[in-house]
């Protein structure tokens, strides 16, 4: 079955019905399509997480449909039957440390799985399985989740979000307060979960680097609406644009155009990782020197 | 989950109600509670209806609000209500069968309990409504603290119950959150048996208390930080002020306790 996200007209009120409620999503459309690495950005207070609750029918829209693979999810759906779609869609909300409770990691690993229906003993072997995965080893097992440091708490909390093996994961800014390093792993955990096991992901997340390195579509909010969507290296050119909503290009993208600003320099297609960017100077180098020209002197702006 | 309830919420405005001392607005919800077991009659029960509402009147807000703030109360008012027209003897009677009668008192006084409840919450309603949380706090510190003379840690008191008004937003949105973090892995709050219902709450409770103790820890070492070390010779931030309206308010209020008293029967 295919797993496609799709959201159609979709809008939603807080407390609709009493004299507090807010608008939060007016006329979203996108779809987020099976094996993509999507990365939702926007300020603060964009609609970001509310968009993110509705990806697993956690919340449901008040006007339009929310498609999630066959489901389709409007205003009056049931609650009852939901449990196929949250296997399926997985969530790491923002700080999930903070969804911890069982009296060992095994446990609350397993705790997921256990409420889709497998029992103690499989439970258990996926969590084995799983910890490796978020970098901890097995002597992990029957320890108190609370005893872990900040970022173990961390791992082990999407660990077990893993465990529910999804087709597609959806993070919440997951590096939110982890130190470099911490970041940099967790980031590439993803990605190779991404790449290896084909699972669809939705990234929300302000760095803009973690958009440029992995993210293959963008979607763009501001005040609860779809302002841009499209690829990172497309929505990347417009440096002004994105200053005017209040988001920023990548620093390699930065640079780069601070290079052309400077020197004159033109490398072409805007370089979204690092290893992009060193390749260009290179071979910028490369044909300047086999041209008999200095290569460290500014080309064309002299 | 609570989104609908509006008693005890507080609204943000300007109007006359809103600038009244804390202090005289809570004094004078608490005195009108006791007041209004003074009205046996219709006359009174009029005279504390104009009362309640050129009060709501005069704060601005919608109708619409308090209405709504009488919703979630509305099954245990008709209960009563109904209650007192099933057992209460005297009068006329229309209608019997064993001990369950319905008689022309009885309905009086169902009547009457109705009103009582909807001036009741009315007025309480209207006190949370214009009276933000911490104005409450410090309203309630000052009428205590004639309570220290034996021995009541008034200062303490008060200090609590403004970090617990402070966090019960912040402890819904947790808790908020971590139900959405705990239905994504599964779990259906709120479905089932009671014991089923029961269980699912343990995902819930464990994180909120454990996230509540490193909150404390938190708030307690920040505190000390910047220099707390008890209710000892601190100064005052917020400064109540007793205004001419304030004195205004509370003579409206012995005036109508007058008027009940010679109205009653």
């Amino acid at each position: 079955m295919v797993m496609d996200i799709t959201f159609e007209k979709v809008g939603y009120t807080y407390q609709k019905g009493s004299p507090f409620e807010s608008r939060a999503l007016y006329d979203i459309d996108f779809d987020i399509k099976q094996g993509s690495y999507t990365a939702l950005v926007g300020h603060t207070g964009s609609g970001k997480s509310t968009i993110l609750r509705h990806l697993n029918a956690l919340n449901k829209p008040t006007e339009g449909k929310v498609i999630i693979g066959d489901r389709e999810i409007i205003s009056t759906t049931n609650n009852k039957n939901l449990k196929g779609i949250r296997k399926k869609v997985g969530i790491v909300f923002q700080f999930p440390e903070a969804q911890l409770f069982e009296e060992t990691i095994a446990k609350d690993i397993a705790f997921g799985p256990k409420n889709f229906g497998a029992t103690e003993e499989e439970g258990i072997e996926i969590a084995k399985r799983m910890l490796p995965l978020v970098g901890l080893d097995e002597t992990y097992m029957e320890r108190s989740p609370f005893d872990l440091s900040g970022g173990q708490m961390r791992r082990v909390a999407i660990a077990g979000v893993l465990a529910m093996e999804p087709e597609v994961l959806v993070l919440d800014e997951p590096t939110a307060g982890l130190d470099p390093k911490g970041r940099t792993e967790m980031m590439e955990m993803f990605y190779s979960l991404y790449k290896e096991q084909g699972i669809t992901i939705v990234l929300v997340t302000h760095q803009m680097e973690d958009v440029a390195n992995y993210a293959n579509h963008m979607i763009i909010l501001e005040n609860g609406t779809v302002v841009k969507e499209g690829a990172p290296r497309e929505i990347f050119k417009d440096e002004a644009w994105l200053e005017s909503k209040q988001l920023d290009v990548p620093a390699t993208v930065s640079f780069a155009s601070r290079l052309e600003e400077r020197i004159g320099l033109q490398l072409g297609e805007i370089p979204l990782t690092t290893e992009e960017l060193a390749d260009k100077l290179v071979a910028e180098l490369n044909r300047k020197t086999a041209a008999g020209l200095n290569p460290f002197e500014g080309g064309d702006a002299k | 989950m609570m989104e609908k309830l509006i008693f005890g919420r507080y609204i943000p405005g300007n109007s006359w109600i809103y600038r009244l001392d804390p202090r005289a607005k809570l004094l004078s919800t608490i005195f009108f509670i006791f007041v209004i077991f003074l009205a046996n009659n219709w006359q009174t029960y009029l005279t504390l209806f104009i009362f309640v509402l050129t009060a709501v009147l005069l704060s601005e807000i919608k109708m619409s609000f308090f209405i709504n703030g009488i919703k979630p109360m509305i099954w245990l008012i008709l209960f009563t209500v109904i209650l007192q027209v099933l057992f209460t003897g005297g009068g006329e009677v229309y209608f019997q069968w064993g001990i369950l009668m319905i008689t022309s008192q009885g309905l009086m006084n169902g009547v009457f309990i109705f009103c009582r409840f909807v001036l009741i919450i009315f007025m309480s309603t209207l006190l949370t409504l214009t009276t933000m949380p911490l104005s409450l706090t410090d309203a309630l510190e000052y009428l205590m603290r004639p309570l220290t003379a034996l021995k009541v840690p008034v200062y303490e008191i008060a200090l609590m119950l403004s970090i617990a008004l402070r966090f019960v937003p912040t402890l819904m949105d947790e808790t908020e959150k971590i139900m959405n973090a705990q239905r994504a892995r599964g779990v259906d709050f709120g479905e089932g048996n009671v014991f089923q219902q029961m269980k699912a709450i343990v995902p819930l409770l464990i994180p909120l208390f454990v996230s509540s103790f490193n909150r404390a820890e938190e708030l307690a070492t920040a505190m000390e930080a910047r220099g707390y070390s008890g209710g000892e010779g601190r100064t005052k931030f917020r400064k109540l002020d007793w205004s001419a309206s304030d004195t205004l308010v509370m003579a409206v209020f012995v005036l109508m306790t007058g008027a009940l008293v010679l109205l009653r029967t």
